[in-house]
This record gives structure tokens, sequence and C-alpha cells, in this order.
């Protein structure tokens, strides 16, 4: 520690520490406009200077390290004079526009000049004059306005790790810019604009909608991914017109594309303002009595022909634990069925599955916090920088500390460029490749004996399965180079501090649950659990898709993952809801599909879902669709799904609403009502309690917060959070009393259900392989731009005008042999069906596979998956199918 | 900058030899893992190939895992590095003080409309770079310009067209 004195008071600050770090320790304001705390220190802008004694020249206290001894001043008439000298040299060249500046209010030069009476008239002079251009949907860049402090350069390189613009030339002609003064083309995360103390870099889309008079900020939760990432929404008259994230948020103020500029979707004219029915092939608007009275007649009238269990509910993991929990206890105890589900089905089953029968327990081990802390992160099936990028941050961070990074990926996939060491497996390996790490890690004795001694079990037999995978075998299964695998069992093998990501890449298959063991494999063979800044952990897709699996919109389970088949649970649970319930397990969504084709399934109740783009197979999912007698679809627009309905109810969005959403690594954090919802579209909770009591089973709830309390009576893991404590601080499952602090990672103690199992994994090839006449492989994923099915993005003007048309990625060379160019329209097809779709020609990907982003509902990428499931999870192999490839006009022309 | 300067139509395999590119790979390589190499690789990338269009860049950046932006502003910051290709004769024109109140200025903006260049550049032939110069000590014979090593100087724009003719 080292002491110092600043402005006559004593301060100890740690080594290293910077002479602006102590004094605002002090709580002393110096005034900065290029200094950033997350970010390295610059010394440009000259406001922080201050006087050392013994020093003859004031110095930067951004960049200057607290020493010994010093005696520090901040403040004196000589650094007043400096201080208000440079504003006054920054404004002679600053446009004098604040009256009509997107950021006059919240502009931090301004507020400085103000403090200062600093007038831009003083040194007036040549003024830089930019061409103000960019055709970007995004940011606006009035670069006259940039005062070159740099922190835009600097977080796009340090924390976002894309470096799309620096300083450029030199002396007055200095500028920041990308290369060759280009248009901005990068990943748009807005983060420059969240640093930019000027008005340099603004939202496009914030232009006029409103300042900072008479705007309403409500903090909430961001409704995309499933990181999680706290998000204030700027309101003005009902509209949301800025999104933004405070610094002191948990994910530090960083955001991506979508969830700073995809917010349109809320005010746009397309949401659902009225109840539908279908009147042949056309809807009718109807009023909410009338649609809910035909909504329960219906399903009335098919529960009493057929029984219960011809009907089924489809919840959504973009709704609310609170709305999850109530859709789950309509279909059980209303209806009186299990057959309940919801997209989780189609990401991460096996993950919940696998990991429950492993370990107990089914979720991201650690927490996202954590990753910056690691030696070794081990990347596998996610193309997170593109998924989940605010995760990648952190990422980015630990390998900026001198973490190492593997990525293992069918794709070249962004992320790879921070890589040590890059393995390019093909779709559908990855049993193998996993097995092939383990081989080496314990052909080379490099296992940690201690841990699976004490809390492993099944170990030697275990080692017998992964014996044939020597390089050379693996490496030929894989296509990757056996060096590359040796070096990545190495370096996983050997840390102690090594954390495993994984995403759909692992789990979309139909050996997805032998995919998880095997990655589970690896932790346990390692030692890599119940530490921090390691684990097994599973990025996943939703905004709340965990806690609509804790919800338990799920076939075989009660909320709390207690099982149906169990009759003490089920007994407990008949008595909590006052009502009989079925002891069979129900339907899976992906078999509810087979089931009303073959006439089983009679009615189908789905909440915010869009099985038409999302399901496999896109042909069979309309024709069950179809198939049903009554299909009533809850959702915020007119979804493909939506169309097929026979009744559509409009239902909120997250702005509309209270609730919970429960992220990727089990936090529970606190929705926020900030808008009210367009024409009579209602609050999901209504509905669902509305069609309930008509059916005769009351829901009656006061709201979220006592559906909430009634959620953590029967699940003790969440028993001590509640909406007071959520209030102040976000909160981690297990959190079992009032005064549990949560918890960020899990089996500190070991494994709740004692010692886990070693799972010995056979590698099986996908499904569906390659031949003559279907000769690449395609695999399904997302893009940064879009989300899932587009619901919500495509409706998002600038979102969907930088990233609106569908695209298939083909390697090179394959391009060249098939004579395809860059952005001709090609025809693939599999043995489900064809589409037409923009080829976009690219070197990340292998020879022999194609990838097709599954957003698009123009080109839809289902129509070629299969389905196949995997046997125990019940997820569609999203991953893997062959398909062929036409030029799109190559029939012969007719000749007549 | 102007499209010029970009030089991304520059088919660097017509440009430049094999034996050049792969020897800038080398430098690449050489580099690759040691703190602050941008700047010797593209010193000695500009020794080998004379100047450094985009796609040498862009080959730069790849090779050293550096944003291209990053590059493209250490090269504009340095004036020793170059991404135009030189001309066969440089002409330095001289604004200093005296040649400029003798009428550099005209001299230089009539050399700019003859070769349709601006600072920096090389003409579409690769005949000629035009650069200023801040007085070549020739005060006397003002104002002057440097074709490669000769002075040609009391300079009249008229006079232009013929100076340059002679350099083919």
């Amino acid at each position: 520690m080292i002491d110092l004195t600043i402005d006559g008071r004593k301060i100890s600050v740690r080594e290293g520490s910077s002479i602006l770090d102590a004094a605002k320790s002090l709580g002393i304001f110096i005034p900065t406009l290029c200094h950033h705390p997350k970010l390295s220190s610059f010394g440009g802008c000259r406001l922080c200077i201050v006087e050392i004694k013994g020093t003859r020249n004031p110095v930067s206290s951004c960049t200057a390290p607290a020493s010994e001894g010093m005696e520090v001043t901040t403040s004196s008439p000589q650094i007043e004079r400096l201080r208000k000298m440079v504003l006054e040299l920054i404004l002679s060249d600053h446009p004098y526009d604040c009256m009509l500046c997107e950021t006059a209010g919240a502009c931090e030069l301004q507020e400085l000049a103000y403090y200062y009476d600093a007038k831009h008239t003083t040194y007036a002079g040549e003024r830089r004059k930019y061409e103000k251009r960019d055709n970007n949907p995004f940011l606006n860049r009035d670069m006259e306005k940039c005062i070159m402090c740099g922190k835009c350069v600097k977080i796009c390189d340090e924390v976002q790790g894309v470096g799309a613009i620096d300083f450029a030339y030199r002396g007055f002609k200095s500028k920041v810019c990308p290369q060759y003064e280009e248009d901005l083309n990068c990943e748009f995360c807005g983060q420059c604009v969240s640093v930019c103390p000027s008005g340099a870099l603004t939202g496009r889309m914030w232009a006029r909608k409103g300042r900072q008079r008479d705007i309403r900020e409500v903090d909430t939760v961001c409704p995309y991914c499933g990181t999680g990432c706290n998000i204030t929404l700027h309101i003005k008259n009902n509209e949301i017109i800025r999104v933004s994230s405070s610094p002191d948020t948990w994910n530090e103020g960083l955001l991506c594309v979508k969830g700073r500029f995809g917010y349109e979707f809320v005010n746009s004219p397309d949401r659902l303002t009225k109840p539908l029915i279908r009147e042949g092939s056309a809807f009718r608007e109807a009023s909410w009595d009338e649609a809910l009275e035909y909504t329960a007649a219906r399903l009335l009238d098919i529960k009493n022909s057929y029984g219960s269990d011809a009907i089924g509910g489809l919840s959504s993991a973009k709704c609310t634990n609170e709305e999850n929990y109530i859709f789950q206890k309509f279909v059980r105890a209303a209806i009186g069925t299990n057959n309940v589900d919801h997209c989780a089905r189609l990401c991460h089953a096996p993950t919940v599955t696998a990991l429950a029968s492993i370990f107990g327990s089914g979720a991201m081990t650690n927490s996202i916090a954590e990753i910056e802390n690691a030696e070794v992160i081990f990347i596998i099936g996610s193309n997170t920088k593109e998924s989940h990028p605010v995760v990648a941050n952190r990422m980015i961070r630990a390998f900026r500390k001198g973490a190492k990074i593997i990525v293992a990926d069918p794709r070249r996939v962004p992320l790879a460029r921070f890589s040590e060491i890059f393995l390019q497996q093909k779709p559908g390996t990855d049993v193998a490749l996993l097995n092939g790490i383990a081989h080496i890690i314990v052909k080379e004795k490099l296992y940690n004996s201690e841990f699976i001694k004490e809390q492993t079990q099944g170990f030697e037999e275990w080692m017998k399965s992964v014996d044939s995978f020597n390089p050379e075998y693996t490496s030929s299964i894989t296509g990757v180079p056996k060096e590359k695998i040796i070096s990545a069992a190495r370096t996983y093998g050997s840390s102690r501090k090594a954390g495993i990501f994984y995403a759909m890449g692992i789990t979309q298959h139909t050996t997805g649950y032998d995919n998880v063991c095997a990655v589970a494999n690896l932790a346990l063979l390692t030692g890599n659990i119940g530490r921090p800044s390691c684990g097994i952990n599973p990025l996943r897709g939703q905004n709340n898709v965990q806690g609509a699996s804790d919800a338990a919109c799920l076939p075989d389970v009660y909320p709390g993952y207690q099982s149906v088949g169990s009759p003490d649970v089920r007994e407990k649970f008949e008595k909590k809801w006052g009502t009989p319930l079925s002891a069979e397990k129900g339907l899976t969504a992906t078999e509810m599909m087979p089931a009303a084709i073959q006439g089983r399934l009679k009615a189908l109740y789905i909440m915010g879902e869009n099985p038409v783009l999302s399901g496999p197979n896109t042909g069979n999912t309309i024709k069950a669709l179809e198939s049903l007698d009554f299909l009533i679809v809850q959702d915020i627009f007119l979804t493909e799904t939506a169309k097929l309905a026979h009744v559509v109810l409009p239902g909120s969005c997250f702005a509309e609403k209270d609730g919970t959403f429960t992220n990727t690594d089990r936090t529970v954090q606190l929705v926020r009502k900030a808008v009210e919802m367009p024409g009579d579209a209602r609050d999901d909770l209504q509905i669902i309690s509305a069609v309930s009591a008509r059916l005769g089973y009351k829901l009656e709830y006061e709201g979220p917060e006592e559906i909430f309390r009634e959620f953590r009576e029967v699940w003790p893991n969440i028993s001590g959070i509640s909406y007071k404590r959520l209030n102040k601080k976000r909160l981690s499952w297990p959190c079992t009393s009032s005064n549990h602090p949560g918890t960020p990672f899990l089996y500190k103690q070991g494994f709740p259900k004692g010692k886990a199992s070693f799972t010995p994994t056979a590698f099986a090839p996908p499904a569906e392989e390659t031949d003559a006449e279907y000769p690449y492989i395609l695999t399904t994923g997302r893009n940064l731009y879009q989300y899932h099915t587009g619901t919500m993005t495509r409706k998002s003007g600038a979102i969907e005008s930088h990233a609106g048309r569908a695209y298939i990625e083909l390697n090179t060379a394959d391009a060249e042999r098939l004579n395809i160019i860059q952005g001709e329209t090609i025809k693939v097809s599999s043995r489900r069906g064809s589409i037409n779709i923009e080829a976009r020609i690219v070197d990340t990907i292998s020879s022999g596979v194609v990838f097709v982003p599954m957003h698009y509902c123009e080109a839809i990428a289902n129509i070629l998956t299969l389905d196949a499931l995997d046997s125990r999870s019940k997820i569609p192999e999203f991953k893997a199918c062959a398909v062929m490839i036409d030029k799109y006009n190559s029939s012969p022309p007719d000749l007549i | 900058m102007k499209a010029k300067a970009r030089n991304a139509d520059i088919d660097i395999s017509k440009e430049f030899t094999p034996e050049q590119l792969k020897k800038v790979d080398k430098i690449i390589e050489k580099f690759k893992d040691r703190p602050g190499a941008l700047i010797p690789v593209l010193e000695e990338a500009q020794m080998v190939l004379e100047f450094l269009p985009m796609p040498i860049l862009k080959i730069i950046a790849g090779g050293l895992n550096l944003p291209l932006s990053q590059v493209y502003g250490v090269v504009t910051f340095y004036s020793f590095f170059t991404m135009t290709p030189r001309g066969k004769y440089t002409v330095r024109v001289c604004l200093g003080t005296a040649c400029y109140v003798r009428g550099g200025k005209a001299i230089y903006d009539n050399i700019k409309k003859e070769l349709n260049v601006e600072e920096g550049e090389t003409t579409d032939d690769r005949m000629f770079t035009l650069e200023t110069v801040r007085c070549i000590g020739a005060c006397g014979l003002g104002p002057v310009i440097f074709v490669n090593d000769n002075v040609h100087g009391r300079l009249k724009p008229a006079k232009i067209k013929d100076v340059l003719s002679k350099y083919n």
C-alpha cells in the first residue's frame, strides 16, 4: 500500500493506483473527458491535471501513479486557469450548436464548459471540417463534435475486440475514423456511443425523439438473449425513445446491437391490438369477451370429447417467470395434462437432462462475471460473439488479462480471432473431438486424481471408453489436425481454472445428450468444477429460458424440477393447487407435432412461440398445426404460427409488464413496466387467468409478486428471493433464506447427489449423412443482428434495414466449383424441401459445409432440417443435415 | 482521402513479384509475436515494396492480428510511410516563405493541374509524385521546384509544362 496526501487528506491506495483513482476514493472531484475506469489511461484531454509538491509542472492525474509520501493539490487558481484554457481550446474547434445537439443536457463537455464558464470565442480560429456521412442505421457520427478523447477507440478495441476505428493522420488533421475513412462497418454495439463525452456519437434513431426534458427512465432487463444485461428504457409519451445501460450495472453498461438499438418493435404499428378469430381463411377482430368465451368453449369441448391429454401448451422463454409459472399451472390444473413444454426443448434439453442426471442440477455452474478471471476458456459450439455478445466481452477481458482461449466450431466464428487454438471440427463430430481431448489428458496424466477419487465415480470404466480415441482416429473423424487436438488437451487439461462454454453447437444434435456428457466428463476429469472461474457453462439462448425451465414449462416436472412421476411430489402440488393432477409425463414440444398429425393432440395453446420457423422440418410443423382442431396463439405480433391459429390473443411485451427473468447464470432479475400496452392488448397473466376461470379453475392473484411468492413456496432453491430484495440486488439461485447472498457458482460443497458419474460416450454420426445426391452438410444458427425467428428484431427498423436479407454461407472453393458468385440467388434443397437464398461466399466455413441462419421467413432454414430427435432429450438435429446446392435458374431455358 | 490513395484496386500479384510478397510474409512471421511489431513490420515491408497499398495493409493487419483501422492510423501518422506508389520522378515544390511570396503557390497549383494529382499522389502513368517542401535553401532562385535532384528556379506558371516535358 502507498500512503499519500491529497488536498491535505491522507489516504492509502494499492500500488499501481493513479492519483485520479486515489482522489476518487476520497470523493474529490477532478474533471476529465478522456478517462474511463475500465479502459487504459490516455492522458489526452489534460483536464485532470494536478499539482504535486516538488514537481515544477502540473501532471495529468489519470496517468501519474500515486507514490509514497506524495503531496497532491487538485485545485488551485493556476490549475483552474489551465483547465479553463484547455476547455476553451477544445471549444474553439467545436460546433456551437447545443440547441440542436442530441446530447445537450447529458453532454460532459457542455457540463464542464458551464462550470468553468468556458467560451468558444477565446481562441477562435480555424475549425476542422468533416463531411458527415455514414450509411448505417444505428450510429450517427458527427465528427466535428469529436474532442479526440479516444474513449471510443479504446472501448472498440480493448473491450469489444473489434477495432473498427482509430486515430488517423497527425496534428490538426488527426481524426477518429475507420480505415481509409470508409463507412463504419462493425458490430454496431454502440459501446462507443455510450462513452462519448460529447455529441459526436449518438444513436441515429434517437434523433429528435426527445432529450432530457420530460423523460422517464425505467431500469429493466434486456429481452433478447440469456445474458440478462440490465438496461434503462428512456420513455417519452409512452414511447421508448432510447435504450442505455449504466456503467454501474453488472454488465458495466455494455450492450450489443440488439439490446441497444433493437427496441423499435415495442412501438411497431404491426403490434396485435385486438383479439382475432378465424373465419374461413381470414381473421376478424373480436371483443375480448367473445374471444375468451370461444377459446374456453372450444377447449372444454375438446377436453370433454377427447380427454385432457388431447390438449397441449407451449409456453415462452420470452415471458416472465410468473407468466410461465401460471401457464404451466393452467395446463396442469385447469386442463389436467402434463403436455406443456417450451423452446428449451429446441435448445438446451440435453443440458437440462444430462447435467441433471450427472450432477443433480442442469444449469450454468459459474457466473458470467467470473469469466474474466479464468486461465483457460474452452468454447465449443457457441458463436459467443454473435449470440451472447456481452458474455464475449468478458471473455475478451480474460484474454487481455492473459487467459488462453480455445474455440472449437465448424465455422471460424469471430471469437476465434482471440483463440490460441482454433479447432474446426466437422458438424456432428463433437463426441469424438471431446473424447479425443480426454484421451490425451488421460494418456499424459494431466487429470486431477484427487478430485476424481473424492467426488466422482466410474472413472476406470469410462477411461476404457476413450481408449480408442487416439489423435489419429479422432482426427480422421473430426477433420481437426491431431497436433491441435493434443495442444487443446494440454492447454485445458493442465489448467485448474478452466471453464467450458457451449451452446447449440453441442446440444442440437441427435447425440446432444452424449455431447453434453462428453463436456461434463472433461470437467470431471480435471476437477474444473465447484470453484470460481471454471465449470460447465451452457450459454442459454432466450432471456428467460432458464426461468421457463425452472417454472416447469416442461412435461416431466413440476416447478423446481420436481418429478411428476413421484407420488409424494404430486400430492404436494395437488394440495397446493387444490385439484387432482395427472401422473402421466406429458408430450415434449417435438412430440406434440407428430401427435397432432396422428390425431392424438387436438388442441394447442401457444404463448409467445413461433414453431413454424423455429421447429425442425417446417413442412411437417405446418402440417401438424393445420391438423389441430383448435389452435390458440397468444403473441405480440401475427407470427407465421399465429397466421395458422383459430384464435389470436394479443399479449404484452417485456416493457409492458412487471415480473422477473432468470438469466443463463441462474440470476433472477426484476423486469419493470415502462409503457402501456397498445390498443386492447392485455397482460399475459390476465389472459391466462381469464381463460382458466372460464374453464372452472380460478387463477386469481393480485399481481406478479404474489405469483412469485407461490413459486418460491414450492421451490426451496429460490425461497430466499423476494421482489423487495431484487429491487436492490439481483440474486442467483440457490438462494435459500432471506439473508442468503445467492450462489454465483455451484457445487462448492460437492454435488447434491453425492459423487458425480463419468458417462462413457460413443461416437455416432449425424442422423443424416451426406451422399452423392446431397453432398453438403447444412448447419443452422443465428447471426448478430437478428434474434431467433425475428418476431421482434424484424420489426425493429434499424436492425431489419441492416440485416434483413436471408443468406447462405458457403466456402470459396465450393462456390468456385459450383460456379456461384457473391450475392447470387441459389437453390438449396434437402430431402424435406428447398429454399431460394442469396449466396454469401466466405472463407470462415469449411469446404463441404454450408450455414443458413434461422431467422428468415422468406427462406426458412428449417424447411431443410430434419426432425430426427435425440432419444433421451428429444431435441432435433438442427446442426447437421444433408443438402444439395443448385444454381437458381439452372433449369434449361424454354426454347419454344 | 481520395480513392487514389486507397489503392484498393491494386492487384498486388501484378504490382509486386512473388519474391517480394514472400519477403513480406517472412517479415510478418519474424515480428509476429513481439509486442510493438507493427512499426518495424511496416518499415521493412516498405523497404521491400516501396509503398504500402491497401491489400498489403490488410495482409499485415491479418498477420499481426490487428484491426486494419489501427494499421491505417499508424501509416497515416508517420510521414515516412506512403500508401501510394512512387513515380519515376519526385517533384518537390518549395512553399517556404521566400518562394511563397514570389508566387510558389501559383506554381504549385499549376503543377497540380498539369499532373492531375494532389499532394502526395502519383500520376496514373507512375511518372511523377508530387510533394511540397518548406524551403530548400535556394531562396535567391525562388520560386523553385526540385525534380529528383535537379533544381528549376525563377519559375513562372507558364513554364511548368516545358519543364515537366523534359522528363519522360
